[in-house]
């Protein structure tokens, strides 16, 4: 089975997040990156499905030479081998379209992304990849399992969960629950070394949109400190004053 | 020109995100003097589709065929596609609910459409570039996107725009649509739903509770004062992550984000990951022991104590209210 999985480079979660350039672009200065938490349990289940000669594992981001380390960490879980599309993640429609020119020419039967990404939460890569692939893409994955060539999704939905089969290739979007995302250990940082990482060029995708500037949300006011002695004063509180009651 | 609006239904009715979405709807047609028309999937009674009048949409198309009874991502995205390049809509507006995240990308890119997800306010047009804001690091800013095509699909996050009554008559359109083969890959097997609680996504009480509680054995209480406000439950990442609650209950950077009207913080400490994605929340009050908790920095209303003595008394305070 060939596993492909897409991984996006975000800032670390304790980041503060702040702007540059009149609040048109992200500050990078000082940010740790990290591979997007949701990435990483899709990186543990593919390794884990394709363990014991099962199948293969491509891990694939697009972005600058910057985020080589990360992907370098990927190869350290223990995926196979690694592809870098050299551009600047615009935005997610751009990502997918690359993604989608590398995955039609490898023929994968599997392609994970995380569920969204921890800096956009667009949540569309995998819908896009779906649709410029014409396979189905399911989200929000709380399970996986593979038979052969059919795959059993747990997906959540509002209040509940559904359980639905699907015949391969698919794409899928994962949660907690599909896998523990896996520490990388020394052996699996030497190996990482000399595991390829193929650079390919991007292709070209029209815009259709872009971010025209970002602002903080406003700052919040002062608590209102209430006395465990009247609790009752709260509830005035909340409905006189907040008015959510 | 004229603006589509896919209504999500649970098992026949309407959701309350649905009603948000029509009068968002409603909203952006009066802003561009169009007309919105409503799309609605699967088996879903007259008097249900009737009710999207009280919001100002007089027309639904209904989609009523036995392959679409549950839902099938692929093949809704390409009954909405279908639909919208029939009665040439320009902007499709949907829910950005858990299905509707799925949607959205495949509907955008079978019409070629620029796709504004998880907006939280009406667009600002001007001409064929209209400028949309929507929440990004997980809350802790908010972006304006422009989208410059004039096919546009917008995805509301649900709590972000309050539904609006305007009452109309309504007239109700059938449509058959053309499936492919391809579309309807995916059998569901089996939905599994717990009807008696509110969905987390949606409500606009949440009652969450963290490390501070101690154990599962007792969430009885939360889920007491939960139930007293009619609102959802939630908890922190470390909680669910010890088995005490389900993943669909956690919220924060790695978890659900959630705007309600009222989020009740309870035993939980206010780490950076939990506060982005609660923060839009409009009004939070804290309930910790300490009173150095990062929480109460955010919070607009707060009790310093333990919880076990305080959650009790709240409960009893607010049934006190709820009965006057
Ligand atoms: C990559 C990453 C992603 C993360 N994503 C998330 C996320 O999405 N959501 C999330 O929540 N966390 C997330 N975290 C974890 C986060 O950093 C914190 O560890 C977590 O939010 C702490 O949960 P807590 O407040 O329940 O527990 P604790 O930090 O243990 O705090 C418990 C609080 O309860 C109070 N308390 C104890 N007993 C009582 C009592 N009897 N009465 C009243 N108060 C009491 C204490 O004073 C304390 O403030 C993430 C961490 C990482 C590294």
């Amino acid at each position: 089975m060939k596993i492909l999985v897409c991984l996006s480079n975000v800032p670390d979660t304790t980041s503060k997040i702040t702007f540059t350039d009149n609040n048109t672009a992200f500050n990078s200065n000082g940010i740790q990156y990290i591979i997007n938490p949701y990435d990483e349990i899709a990186l543990a289940k593919a390794v884990e499905l394709a363990e014991g000669g099962k199948g293969t594992v491509t891990v694939i981001h697009v972005g600058e030479a910057a985020a080589e380390p990360t992907i370098r960490k990927a190869l350290a879980v223990g995926a196979d081998d690694a592809v870098r599309v050299n551009a600047v993640a615009r935005d997610a429609w751009f990502v997918a379209n690359q993604i989608a020119h590398y995955a039609k020419e490898q023929q994968f039967d599997l392609i994970l992304t995380g569920r969204e990404s921890i800096d956009y939460n667009g949540a569309q890569v995998q819908g896009f990849l779906g649709e410029l692939l014409s396979i189905p893409s399911i989200s929000i994955a709380k399970k996986l399992t593979i038979n052969e060539t059919e795959a059993t999704v747990e997906r959540e939905i509002e209040g509940g969960k559904e359980v639905l089969t699907v015949s391969l290739p698919i794409v899928v979007g994962t949660a907690e629950g599909v896998a523990e995302p896996k520490i990388p250990n020394m052996r699996g940082i030497m190996t990482a070394r000399t595991k390829p990482l193929q650079v390919a060029e991007p292709v070209d995708v029209p815009l259709l949109s872009k971010i025209a500037h970002y602002e903080t949300p406003p700052a919040r006011g002062q608590v209102k400190l209430i006395d465990k002695a009247e609790i009752a004063q709260l509830v005035n509180l909340l409905h006189s004053e907040a008015k959510v009651i | 020109m004229s603006i589509l609006v896919y209504i999500e239904n649970v098992e026949g009715a309407l959701k309350k995100s649905t009603f948000e979405s029509l009068s968002y709807a409603k909203a952006v047609a009066d802003l561009t003097g169009e007309t919105a028309t409503a799309l609605s999937i699967g088996r879903v009674s007259q008097d249900e589709l009737n009710k999207v009048g009280q919001y100002g949409i007089e027309k639904v198309i209904e989609v009523d065929n036995n392959d679409l009874e549950k839902f099938v991502n692929q093949a809704y995205a390409s009954v909405i596609a279908d639909v919208a390049k029939s009665m040439g809509a320009t902007t499709v507006i949907l829910s950005n609910s858990f299905s509707g995240k799925g949607l959205a990308p495949r509907v955008a890119a079978k019409l070629g459409a620029a796709l504004a997800d998880g907006a939280i306010a009406l667009p600002t047009i001007s001409g064929v570039t209209w400028q949309i804001q929507k929440t990004v690091f997980s809350n802790k800013a908010i972006a304006t996107e422009e989208l410059h095509e004039q096919k546009k699909v917008i995805a509301l996050t649900p709590n972000s725009f309050e539904a609006k009554e305007a009452a109309v008559a309504v007239t109700i359109e059938k449509y058959e649509p053309q499936l492919a083969p391809n579309d309807l890959s995916t059998v569901i097997k089996e939905i599994v739903r717990a009807t008696d609680k509110v969905s987390l996504p949606e409500a606009s009480i949440v009652v969450s509770a963290g490390r501070g509680l101690k154990g599962p054995e007792n969430w009885a209480m939360i889920e007491e004062l939960a139930d007293v406000l009619g609102a959802a439950t939630a908890c922190s990442k470390p909680v669910s992550d010890a088995g005490w609650r389900p993943h669909a209950e956690h919220v924060g950077q790695t978890g659900l984000a959630v705007s309600p009207n009222l989020y009740i913080a309870i035993g939980i400490s206010g780490a950076i990951q939990h506060l982005a994605g609660v923060s839009a929340s409009k009004t939070i009050v804290v309930i910790n022991k300490d009173p150095e908790a990062p929480f109460f920095k955010v919070a607009d209303y707060g009790i310093v104590g333990d919880a076990f003595e305080i959650v009790p008394q709240l409960i009893e305070a607010f049934k006190a209210y709820k009965n006057n």
